[in-house]
């Protein structure tokens, strides 16, 4: 093959005008929502009543209609907080890593990630607060001045994990606002409804395109990149701690927090790459979101595959040559004892599979693809699982060794999260624009001045 | 419409390239106040309208530094001053554990500030009133062209020059913007004057639910409320209301069987021990009396505790009138009190009054033994042993 590597692909497929890139990404916006989104709907609303009743019955009947007990005490509950800090985590690296690496191509998936972002933190936020026996009490997680003159501890994980993870939600919010603003300029001026005109005037906030604008715009977006990307990974890092911080053997280890970062990144574009898959089609934007970005992202996920396959194998590795018995015990109980189920369903999906992906011809085959990702979600949750449960369910004393199951309510509040983030991507598919409209034109071919016919 | 003012006039270009000649040209003109507006950010334009770069990273640093510094300032507070705490044997001032949150606060107010000063103070957003939005000009602007506006208040504004210098530049839809005529809002408007008593209903009517409503709900009080008449409250079933009743007349509470000499100097006829003196209620006897007895008496009965001469000296238990007492005459001191000794009714069950009068034989018959008894004791030892 010869591919001039010198030149980068453009962003966007065949040429298009600025004017048709507005009628293409806000066409879903201008249309009544059809008969297949309702169903969609449906299916993702039921997922999420399902949720709604679990958790319903656990406010009622308490934490022990869950599957956990003694020794297993953290189970589902921290297992689907960190998947879905996780998922969160390729919004964020796409929107702010790839800008301050002038990835161009990022403009066409960076509005989507970020949208996942926000909606899979809000899926974590609620694990920790339902998994305290009195939820309404999570106020006292925040310092405040109190009665008792009491302050959190701050020098506990689980309350840096309060800041990080409302910080983070915070941030990733702020910065998905501040990319909309112009969208919703535009929108505003495109709209012929008067109601939606209203709105659209509300979040655009009387923005006006003007260059005075948009020089101090750039300048706080390019802030809020370079702040968002230490975040991204301090926040993931913060989650390790939760583990690596305590005394459990599988638990206590340095390489915990790059190990969970790259864990993060990995199942994070992978749930991208199963989203946008759909997007793409359903809404006609293949020219936008090309199979380019999906070959890429597929290299992404393809590294991180690796990176997290290294610290599977480091575990073994620092078990043995530590010397510590206990340690040794665990990693062996992890591959070989009653989990192994787990674990090595955790190895298939997140190491084995996605080296598929060092062929080009997979890498851009949409549908074996979308099985590879699919089979990178499953295995990312296990992997929390595997981290979380095994550790724990063979504890320094034989006599109280157990084992875990989870009880139908653990299984219908993670079914119910999924729903939670379908339902909120599907409506965010027909209210936003998915697609950053005034990034997407900014790189779109001759959108630049030439500079006197490409002399710089 | 003479009232309507002129805001500016604006001109349309179709490509960047002219839109950065038209820009540069239009500031050497000598133009101050004027705008470009592009559908997004165009590349050059910064140079071409000499721009000074953005100050808008000062406030990010300002507020970063603030926010380090207030979290490490605010946590040293109040784990080391306000309610210190050895927390994991880490020193009040744990300076590694407090960094996570020092850069999470750091990030958090540098991002809100950045943001919130860019849109209120660069922008001075929300500007939904500004002239030149709901113009065919803007909504061309936001999708697909590039435009200038020069604004009426600049100095060297002058209708035709601008016109002419927008013609050299081969300009479209050259367009006049007017600001709309600013009516005085008048406040007595009922229909403003509805929403305000409306909102001010609503604000009222939920802080008061909040505060004296929600916040006093209990959502699970099982444990709390349950179907019985709690101490101190009051009761329905009975007459006088009293939740709390007294024990029927003649009920007698557990172990405090009455005593019938109480108060008595000496009774008439004392009481007899009850108990065997076993090995395992001379134990008893000899805790019970190590407990409660030998603080004043001292640990072998001779009254040589250490409030000796503090107080009234404690008497010896070996003395010529205690040894000669009945069990029953000891029982009665150690019920009711004699002199400043004071009741011991209460801290010993009559079992173990019994139990410590056997121990307190059992010293004196130590302490006092004659050198005959002593003799027969260590003979029986002997054969003891030699079984």
């Amino acid at each position: 093959m010869n591919i001039d590597y010198s030149q980068e692909l453009p962003v966007i497929e065949r040429r298009i005008s600025l004017a048709e890139i507005d009628r293409l990404i806000s066409k879903p916006l201008d249309e009544k929502p059809d008969k297949k989104f309702f169903i969609a709907l449906s299916i993702t609303g039921t997922l999420l009543l399902i949720g709604v009743i679990s958790i319903s019955y656990l406010f009622l009947y308490g934490t022990g209609v869950w599957g956990l007990n003694q020794p297993v005490g953290w189970a589902f509950d921290i297992t689907n907080f960190v998947f879905w800090v996780g998922i969160g985590h390729a919004g964020t690296l796409i929107s702010a890593i790839l800008y301050l690496l002038r990835q161009k191509w990022r403009t066409g998936i960076a509005r989507f990630a970020e949208a996942m972002t926000i909606f899979a933190v809000m899926c974590a936020g609620i694990f920790p607060i339902i998994h305290m026996g009195r939820p309404w009490l999570a106020g006292y997680l925040m310092p405040y001045p109190n009665q008792h003159g009491l302050w959190v501890n701050f020098t506990s994980p689980l309350v840096w994990d309060v800041f990080a993870v409302s910080t983070y939600f915070t941030v990733s919010l702020v910065f998905w606002y501040v990319g909309l603003i112009p969208d919703f300029g535009l929108l505003r001026d495109r709209t012929a409804s008067t109601l939606k005109k209203s709105i659209y005037s509300i979040f655009s906030l009387g923005w006006r395109n003007s260059h005075r604008n948009w020089q101090h715009y750039e300048k706080a977006y390019m802030l809020l990149a370079g702040f968002a990307t230490p975040l991204v990974l301090s926040v993931h890092t913060i989650v390790s701690f939760d583990f690596a911080v305590s005394i459990i053997p599988g638990w206590h280890t340095t390489i915990f927090p790059p190990y969970f970062v790259a864990g993060a990144i990995f199942s994070g574009f992978a749930m991208v790459v199963t989203v946008l898959i759909f997007v793409r089609k359903v809404f006609d934007l293949q020219h936008i979101i090309t199979l380019n970005h999906l070959d890429k992202m597929n290299k992404i996920i393809l590294a991180t595959s690796m990176m997290v396959g290294y610290a599977y194998g480091m575990e073994f590795f620092i078990a043995w040559y530590s010397g510590n018995p206990s340690e040794q015990f665990v990693f062996i109980n992890r591959a070989f004892g009653p989990y192994a189920w787990a674990y090595w369903i955790m190895v298939t999906c997140n190491v084995l599979i996605p080296q598929l992906f060092w062929f080009k011809k997979i890498r851009t085959t949409i549908p074996i693809m979308l099985v590879i990702v699919i089979f990178v979600n499953v295995g990312m949750w296990f992997e929390r699982f595997v981290i979380t449960v095994t550790s724990l369910h063979r504890d320094f004393l034989p006599s109280s060794w157990g084992y875990f199951v989870p009880s139908i309510f653990d299984l219908g509040t993670l079914i119910g999260s999924f729903g939670l983030f379908f339902t909120l991507v599907l409506l965010f598919t027909k209210t936003l624009p998915v697609v950053a409209m005034s990034e997407l034109k900014a790189v779109a071919e001759g959108a630049q001045p030439s500079h006197n016919g490409g002399k710089h | 419409m003479s009232e309507r003012k002129l805001f500016g006039i604006t001109v349309l270009f179709h490509t960047p390239d002219e839109i950065i000649h038209a820009a540069s040209k239009v500031r050497e003109a000598g133009y101050k106040n004027y705008d470009v507006h592009t559908p997004y950010p165009l590349h050059g334009m910064d140079a071409a309208m000499n721009l000074k770069p953005s100050k808008l990273g000062y406030i990010t640093l300002a507020f970063g530094l603030f926010g380090a510094a207030f979290a490490l300032l605010f946590m040293y507070w109040a784990m080391s001053i306000d309610y210190p705490m050895i927390i994991g044997g880490k020193p009040f001032f744990a300076l590694p554990a407090f960094i996570p949150i020092t850069f999470e606060v750091t990030v958090l107010l540098a991002t809100l500030a950045t943001v919130i000063s860019m849109l209120a103070f660069f922008f001075k957003f929300p500007f939904n009133s500004h002239p030149l939005h709901d113009t065919p000009y803007m909504k061309a602007v936001s999708s697909d062209k590039y435009g200038i506006c020069i604004e009426a208040d600049d100095v060297l504004f002058d209708l035709e020059k601008v016109k002419a210098l927008y013609k050299e530049l081969n300009g479209q839809n050259i367009t006049e913007i007017y600001s709309s005529v600013v009516e005085p809002f008048k406040i007595f408007e009922p229909k403003f004057l509805t929403l305000l008593t409306l909102v001010a209903l609503l604000t009222s009517g939920a802080t008061y639910i909040t505060l004296n409503k929600l916040l006093y709900i209990t959502p699970f009080d099982w444990l709390m409320n349950q179907s019985r008449v709690n101490v101190q409250s009051k009761s329905t079933f009975y007459a006088d209301g009293f939740g709390m009743r007294k024990p029927v007349e003649g009920s007698v509470a557990r172990n405090f069987i009455p005593y019938e000499y109480m108060g008595l100097i000496a009774p008439v006829v004392p009481l007899s021990n009850t108990l065997i003196p076993s090995n395992d209620i001379l134990s008893l006897g000899k805790k019970r009396f190590l407990t409660f007895c030998s603080p004043c008496h001292g640990n072998y009965g001779d009254g040589d505790s250490r409030l000796n001469n503090q107080f009234p000296n404690p008497p010896s238990l070996h003395s010529e009138k205690v040894r000669g007492w009945q069990d029953g005459n000891i029982y009665h001191v150690i019920v009711n009190g004699q002199n400043v000794m004071p009741s011991y009714a209460s801290q010993l069950s009559r079992d173990e009054r019994w139990a410590v009068i056997h121990y307190i034989r059992v010293l004196q018959k130590a302490k006092n033994a004659s050198p005959s008894e002593i003799i027969e004791a260590k003979k029986e030892i002997l054969s003891n042993v030699a079984k």
